[in-house]
């Protein structure tokens, strides 16, 4: 597969100072065989404690992380994405190459980490604070902001042996992002809590990254690296596979795991003529490619059609899925819109549909169609989920925000 | 394990305001949030332990005096081994306890350290910290209690009958001295078991030896009558030996010889002096040393 000329352009010129630089770094562990020696076999066998197997788990990465970007390290388990962000971190010595970063790094890199389960989670926020370096007076300062992002108010003083995993990760995100840190490591966090907090978890990092924080993020969830992040990177083996734009991670990501796109096998299948969908996008109010939007944002669901033979009223159609893949429109141009007239091989034609808004904050992915006139079932081209958009703001805990007018009369 | 090679890469070219990322070491770079965390770690683990249980701290009270009780009723009402009556052993009761409770803090620290940083995986393998952090809030965690523990000693002296003395403004020097041999065993230590799992067995039967060569249950003028000069000698060079013996001298009684006086001169206390720095310089370098790798290795 082939990079798309935007993920080069993304890959190439991060914009602004380099926030994190990594030049040709090295990481090897020595696994001894042996993996506890005592002093005993160390006396009765003194040459062979020389005898290591190596791990070469990180071999020379190189890259450059701006100031404000939101940067996804993507690979499978094993690949050396986690090393590599412990090496950024400083809890791993580098054994070649350098890292260099400019600003207050976050020193964790997991949620909840040194949490206590005998003690109240006042006693662990502040703990964990310092942890993070902040002085004991800074920490009891930013306690109650912590606890009400946290939503858990009621139980500061109840041990954390007695909280349920949901409220323990609200605490543990909480205590996290209250801290000074211009650069944050976070490795798999996402994949927690209820979809209220999660929505809220995200907020956050919409906030974090209006601040001009930078954030290095691992992950093989790759929702949430295509959602967040501005640039990425896959890992394989130890090396940089590829750098750029996270959707075309995402799809080297998936043919790497699969050896095969999901979304791409049925196209061929459906027209051997030619016909094909080039693009698909979402649009603004204002006419202009969106990939998040707010709540009140009227969307287009929109897609370029390529024409391989000539083809009298097909049939658009634009599919809008949750994130959960529940399915909330299925816009057809025969439908909503009346024929869509001929079209010869070679044409291209754009379709756009638009949607009143009504969408509740979460991700929804655009499936693109095209089929022959009649009853739309025999799809000419089709790419499942081609692409997505995400809508932030409130929500009422429906699956649709629908207009509603409320009246309550006395009977 | 070897050092780290010199990659021997060109000079860096750094942004303004951007600093290379090392890899994790023992001290840091920031002495204030070293103190911060190591005062940090002591004081959860010290508060987990009155919450452990209905009667928190006195159980860390009891198990120096349960030991006291015992060895106590055994040597002064039944083996009549020290009655009080020779000059040495005035207020018996009041030196052994002192002598307890100084060792208690000596050996909870040392033993505490060894699996210290082995037992906090989960934080090494996780923030990057000084790792020096770790051994030392042990050692600090000793000191909460030790402080405690000699209210009790003290205490338990005046009803005993003894009397402040000018000497006991000597009592910071003993105890800093007894910290500082602590520290430098916990940091070598809790840095070799890392490698080697066996340091934890010997340390536990080094303690039990240590227990008898120091001046805790028998008083010092039963060791200079059955030692002869060379074992005295010997026996002296344990730092133990000195600060216990210093400690009742100054602390309880000064019918008792000073520390000094045993050998007839302080100079002959250099070598105990000389291990102490030795251990703590030592346990320092190998704790050094193995910091920027603890986190593989473990």
């Amino acid at each position: 597969m082939t990079l798309s000329p935007t993920a080069d352009r993304a890959a190439s010129a991060p914009c602004g100072p380099a926030a994190v630089s990594i030049e040709g770094v090295d990481k090897t562990f020595r696994l001894p065989h042996q993996q506890y020696s005592t002093l005993k076999e160390r006396a009765l066998h003194p040459f062979r404690s020389t005898d290591y197997d190596e791990l070469h788990a990180v071999k020379g990465v190189s890259v450059e992380i701006a100031t404000g970007e939101f940067f996804g390290i993507v690979g499978r388990n094993g690949s050396g994405k986690s090393t590599l962000l412990k090496c950024i971190a400083g809890i791993y010595g580098v054994d070649a190459g350098r890292i260099s970063i400019a600003g207050r790094l976050s020193p964790f890199i997991e949620l909840g980490v040194g949490f206590n389960m005998d003690l109240t989670a006042r006693d662990n926020v502040i703990i964990n604070a310092i942890m993070l370096g902040l002085s004991r007076r800074q920490a009891r300062a930013r306690f109650d902001e912590v606890i009400a992002f946290a939503e858990l108010e009621e139980f500061i003083d109840l041990k954390l042996k007695n909280y349920s995993s949901g409220m323990l990760v609200r605490l543990a995100f909480a205590t996290s992002i209250e801290v000074d840190a211009e650069i944050l490591l976070i490795d798999e966090v996402l994949a927690v809590g209820d979809a209220a907090f999660q929505q809220k978890c995200f907020e956050q990092f919409y906030r974090l990254k209006r601040e001009g924080r930078t954030i290095v993020f691992v992950s093989h969830d790759m929702y949430s690296v295509e959602r967040f992040c501005d640039r990425a990177m896959l890992m394989e083996r130890g090396k940089m596979v590829q750098i750029g734009e996270p959707r075309a991670i995402g799809r080297a990501y998936h043919k790497l795991n699969f050896g095969q796109l999901p979304h791409e096998a049925p196209i061929e299948d459906h027209s051997s003529s030619g016909t094909a969908i080039a693009d698909a996008w979402f649009e603004g109010p204002g006419g202009e490619r969106v990939t998040s939007c707010s709540q009140e944002d009227a969307l287009n669901m929109c897609f370029e059609v390529r024409f391989g033979e000539d083809l009298e009223d097909p049939v658009f159609a634009a599919t809008l899925r949750t994130e959960l893949g529940h399915t909330i429109v299925v816009a057809r141009s025969d439908q909503h819109g009346g024929n869509s007239g001929s079209f010869s091989a070679g044409e291209t034609a754009i379709a756009r549909f638009s949607i009143p808004s009504w969408l509740t904050p979460s991700r929804y992915t655009l499936t693109p169609s095209l089929a022959r006139e009649g009853t739309g079932e025999n799809a000419l081209a089709l790419v499942e989920d081609m692409t997505s958009v995400v809508v932030h703001g409130t929500t009422s805990g429906g699956i649709l925000e629908l207009p509603v007018e409320a009246k309550i009369e006395r009977a | 394990m070897s050092a780290m090679p010199d990659v021997g890469l060109p000079a860096p070219l750094q942004a303004p305001g951007s600093h290379r990322v090392h890899g994790p070491s023992a001290l840091g770079s920031d002495l204030h949030r070293f103190w911060s965390l190591t005062f940090t770690l002591a004081r959860t683990e010290f508060k987990l332990r009155f919450y452990g249980s209905v009667l928190g701290y006195v159980w860390t009270l009891m198990r120096p005096l349960l030991l006291f009780s015992v060895l106590w009723v055994f040597f002064t009402k039944i083996g009549h081994v020290n009655d009080g009556t020779t000059p040495g052993e005035k207020y018996y009761g009041a030196q052994l306890l002192g002598s307890i409770v100084l060792f208690t803090f000596f050996i909870e620290g040392t033993t505490n350290a060894v699996r210290s940083v082995v037992d906090r995986e989960n934080l090494v393998r996780k923030i990057h910290f000084p790792r020096l952090v770790i051994p030392l809030s042990v050692v600090l965690l000793g000191m909460f209690n030790l402080a405690l523990n000699l209210i009790v000693v003290a205490i338990f002296a005046i009803s005993a009958g003894v009397r402040p003395m000018l000497s006991w403004l000597e009592l910071p020097l003993i105890v800093g001295a007894l910290i500082l041999f602590a520290a430098g065993m916990a940091m070598l230590l809790s840095a070799l078991f890392v490698h080697f799992r066996d340091i934890q067995p010997i340390w536990e039967v080094v303690a039990q030896i240590l227990f008898y060569a120091s001046p805790v249950i028998i008083s010092i003028q039963t060791v200079i009558a059955k030692l002869n000069p060379t074992l005295l000698h010997i026996y002296m060079l344990n730092p133990l030996a000195v600060i216990f013996q210093q400690f009742r001298h100054a602390m309880i009684t000064n019918a008792t010889p000073a520390a000094g006086q045993v050998l007839g001169s302080w100079s002959a206390l250099f070598g105990a002096l000389a291990i102490v720095v030795a251990i703590f310089v030592v346990g320092f370098l190998v704790f050094n040393r193995a910091a920027a790798r603890i986190a593989e290795n473990l």
